[in-house]
């Protein structure tokens, strides 16, 4: 049986397809069989963020409407060969998923893949819904802001009603905390919710936190998902992530931040 | 100058701003989250009412019947009742 995991946040702009492809493409690279899929129909990005959107001929809805097979859909990852992308349409409105469709390609997904990383558009609306409504797992990617935390928790209340799971009384989707855009330097000016403030708030276990960092803008240019960035923070944070996804104990880095040398502290800089 | 500000820092500890959105956000989030979970206080009577009116008519065991108010998107509420109707269970 394959794994489902939905990447979802309430709050747009925290990081969901960044976290989605450093994930996937880091679960892939560990010998596993991964297919992304995009749920934001109308605005795609996935295939930017992989470094893809050239090869994009059929998406989702395509396959939804029986205008393609899931294999004219997925693009197969040029640097990774177990992973595949199956794109979010750009043009068709949302409405064209239900539960019935959706349930059906993550069935036929469900044969061929060890994980299936379902990449959720921001928002409540129903592209959400059907992004959370199969998932096992959900990575809840927050930042250390209010209006993310807040509707980081809205999400947890719709996972915990809204989601197959809950509708048919299964154990519950495994929630996991997914921090993004940390800035230990911030946090230790008290101008920032620090980690353990956030886990105090939602109380869901700590996955990973990702610093901020200029790697990211870096890997969305060139296509390339920062994971695959092994001497960046953020590319470790990843990695870090991925090996806990896989069950090891792995120490969190990046918490505190880096200490000034004497030179810095008296001349500023 | 990083020299000045260390001597010109104020000493004692500020309420850091971390500190205020930590307070607002646990006030905010335990509130929407009671709102969420709760019923209303009229559904306990509502259903000792249906129950009266039902049994009027019809045989209704406790077990066979079941009430529930769900909130759907936005303002719709729907209110659910589920009777289970057996054979000769008419009064008359």
């Amino acid at each position: 049986m394959a794994r489902i995991i939905v990447v979802t946040s309430g709050k747009g702009g925290v990081g969901k397809t960044t976290s989605s492809a450093a994930i996937g493409l880091g679960l892939a690279l560990k010998g596993n069989k991964v297919v992304l899929i995009d749920f934001d129909i109308g605005l795609r990005n996935l295939d930017l963020i992989m470094g893809c959107e050239r090869r994009v001929v059929y998406d989702f809805v395509n396959v939804i409407n029986g205008e393609a097979t899931l294999n004219q859909a997925l693009i197969k990852d040029k640097r990774v060969s177990s992973l595949s992308i199956l794109p979010a349409s750009q043009t068709r409105d949302k409405d064209a998923l239900n539960k019935e469709n959706v349930g059906k390609v993550l069935e036929d997904l469900g044969k061929l893949y060890d994980y299936i990383i379902c990449d959720s558009p921001a928002g409540i609306e129903a592209g959400a819904m059907m992004a959370l409504y199969y998932a096992d797992e959900a990575i809840v990617t927050t930042n250390p802001e209010v209006s993310s935390v807040r509707d980081s928790d809205r999400i947890l209340g719709m996972l915990a009603s809204r989601s197959r799971r809950a509708e048919l009384g299964l154990e519950p989707i495994k929630e996991h905390l997914l921090l993004t855009r940390y800035s230990p330097k911030r946090v230790e000016e008290g101008e920032m919710l620090s980690v353990e403030d956030v886990e105090d708030i939602l109380s869901i276990p700590l996955l990973g936190v990702i610093p901020e960092s200029q790697a990211v803008l870096k890997a969305s240019n060139a296509g390339e998902p920062v994971i695959l960035d092994t001497e960046s923070d953020a590319g470790k944070a990843y990695q870090d992530v991925v090996d806990r996804l896989l069950g090891e104990t792995v120490d969190f880095r990046f918490l505190v931040a880096e200490k000034k040398g004497i030179f810095s502290r008296i001349f500023g800089g | 100058m990083a020299l000045l500000d260390y001597f010109t820092r104020k000493k004692e500890k500020q309420v850091t701003t971390a500190s205020k959105a930590k307070e607002r956000l646990q006030i905010i989030v335990a509130h929407e989250r009671n709102s969420r979970n709760k019923q209303p206080d009229y559904l306990p009577q509502l259903t000792e009412d249906i129950l009266q009116v039902l049994r009027k008519y019809i045989k209704v065991s406790d077990e066979s019947f079941s009430i529930n108010l769900d909130k759907k998107d936005g303002n719709l509420n729907v209110l659910e009742l589920n009777i289970e109707l057996h054979e000769e269970q008419s009064i008359d």
